[in-house]
């Protein structure tokens, strides 16, 4: 494997029946980068995302995430990620204090450990005051931010972030932007999924998929140039009005 | 009247000591056969402005009229008036996609042959799955029923909470060109979105915050209440070039914005010199003026 690539796809299919959510996909996630992923619903994105987290197995097809194997090492995989969902990140009847050290500890970080996390996350992001609110009365910003830190504080090498800024104001997308930023300036590779194409030209790199395939892959300034477009927004209306797949 | 009054109308939840305000008195009219776009992000009030206009919740403050008939009083009469696509599916998941259409015509007393007309050209794009269960269409599909559903007795008035939250850019596309025709249907059309860019595809929208309406006007009346100069400004190393932008005193605000950073100057006049200071400092720079787009007029309304 290439020690520069922190994901590695070779054909990786999955099949439901006759149905091919996705279909022989190959790509690569280099370190450090912010890899938006793309595509409209239904195109296999999520499928193809929880494979990459060991959360489903392959039908064909080969893929590692972080140095392991998804069908061998799923258990490893899951333990050396971090995963942050739209709907589902934080329990809303645990305070933000709570929440912190139930995801580290779940992790199985020492008391300690949770403690120096806790207390430099809540500096950061200025929630110090809340710290022993109920997530449930903070803005969704704020949740989304706190999501963020959760899913990043066992310090994992990769964090899957699944539509992070869904129905966000656009002042509290940019600081959650502003925190991607931050985490791939530490080292962490961040592999995004997300229907604002403006966000997608953040992205070092970003994948289009349609209908359960790679239909590009580059750079934001590079898939401009090659399609002919103004905007990532009409580059992937240009790809993904070729859907044929009826969902 | 117009077919939407909305007179300082005030929600308040929970008991004394806890209470979160979540509508401040909002004011807004909605004009015949226009489509009317209410702009805000998560916990702006939107829901429950929707719930209150569409009789299900009480204001504790406040008058509003929906088709003349006021919320409180003719909340009979209005039900049988409006269509109402609530923000969260609710459709039943375990009736078929020609089930439930058949289920809410007869509900409001008609057939869906009676206003068939009026969904055909939404209908149409789901038939092919007509004897799928509405719980196993995807996303897109989903959406385009429940509008068939709410649209089945032909109301005079929709009410669409967030119809494309979670949608592709597709999708959406598609969505906001069938609100066009049933516009011209003469359907008015209250809408809430989270994307600001869907702000443009109103006639006219109001933004809402914590519960307040910052504006109301049209796209392009929003657009011209901005009133500072605006720049777009790119380099090879846009992390480097916002920090360095922070740094410059004519400037009153910057932020990402897609491939540019966006650059709010505190006075006019001074765009000349903000450009010959960067090339200063980095030769292999974009700078232009440009157009605010509505996330900018959205973003410096919500920083007053």
């Amino acid at each position: 494997m290439d020690n520069d690539n922190i994901i590695t796809v070779d054909k990786l299919t999955k099949r439901f029946g006759d149905f091919t959510a996705v279909d022989a996909i190959s790509f690569e996630v280099r370190k450090g980068e912010i890899f938006g992923f793309l595509g409209a619903n239904g195109a296999g994105k999520t499928t193809a995302m929880r494979m990459l987290c060991g959360l489903s197995l392959p039908t064909e097809g080969m893929a590692r995430v972080a140095g392991f194997d998804v069908y061998r090492q799923n258990e490893q995989i899951k333990r050396n990620i971090g995963y942050m969902s739209q709907r589902f990140s934080l329990y809303e009847d645990l305070t933000v204090k709570e929440n912190i050290r139930f995801y580290a500890g779940i992790y199985g970080k020492s008391d300690a450990f949770i403690k120096e996390k806790t207390d430099l996350a809540l500096k950061q992001l200025r929630l110090e005051k809340e710290a022993d609110k109920l997530v449930r009365s903070l803005p969704l910003g704020w949740k989304q931010k706190l999501a963020f830190t959760v899913a990043i504080t066992h310090e994992p090498e990769i964090v899957f972030l699944d539509e992070p800024t869904g129905g966000v104001d656009p002042i509290a997308r940019r600081e959650f932007w502003n925190m991607i930023y931050q985490a791939a300036d530490n080292g962490i590779t961040v592999f995004v999924t997300t229907h604002y194409m403006d966000e997608a030209e953040y992205c070092h790199r970003a994948l289009i998929m349609v209908d359960g395939r790679v239909e590009a892959l580059d750079t934001p300034a590079a898939l401009k140039q090659t399609f002919g477009a103004a905007s990532m927004d009409d580059v992937f209306l240009t790809l993904a009005r070729k859907a044929r797949r009826n969902e | 009247m117009k077919p939407i009054v909305v007179q300082d109308i005030a929600k308040r939840y929970g008991k004394k000591k806890e209470t979160v305000e979540a509508l401040k008195g909002i004011s807004f009219e909605v004009e015949q056969g226009a489509i009317f776009g209410l702009i805000g992000s998560d916990g702006a009030g939107k829901t429950s402005l929707f719930r209150i206009l569409t009789t299900l919740l009480l204001p504790d403050g406040g008058n509003a009229w929906v088709d003349g008939l006021d919320t409180v009083k003719d909340f009979k009469a209005i039900r049988k008036r409006i269509g109402y696509m609530p923000g969260r599916f609710s459709l039943y998941p375990d009736l078929s996609v020609e089930e439930n259409l058949a289920f809410f015509a007869t509900i409001f007393n008609t057939t869906i042959r009676q206003n068939y007309s009026l969904v055909k050209g939404i209908y149409e794009q789901i038939a092919p799955f007509k004897n799928r269960r509405a719980g196993k269409l995807s996303g897109g599909m989903k959406q385009k029923l429940a509008l068939c559903c709410a649209l089945i007795h032909r109301p005079s008035v929709l009410f669409l909470d967030e119809p494309t939250t979670g949608v592709d850019a597709v999708s959406r596309r598609e969505f906001w060109e069938m609100l066009k025709d049933l516009k011209n249907e003469g359907i008015s059309i209250l809408a809430s979105t989270p994307y600001m860019d869907e702000a443009s595809l109103c006639d006219r929208v109001a933004l809402i915050q914590e519960g307040k309406i910052l504006s109301t006007d049209t796209p392009a009346g929003v657009i011209s209440a901005f009133g500072k100069p605006l720049l777009a400004v790119k380099s090879p190393r846009m992390l480097h070039l916002l920090n360095m932008l922070r740094s410059f005193d004519m400037v009153a605000d910057v932020y990402p914005f897609g491939e540019y950073h966006h650059v709010v100057m505190k006075r006019e006049g001074e765009e000349k010199m903000l450009e010959a200071g960067l090339k200063e400092i980095e030769k292999d720079i974009t700078i232009m003026p440009v157009v605010p787009h509505i996330e900018d007029c959205f973003m410096a309304l919500m920083k007053n």
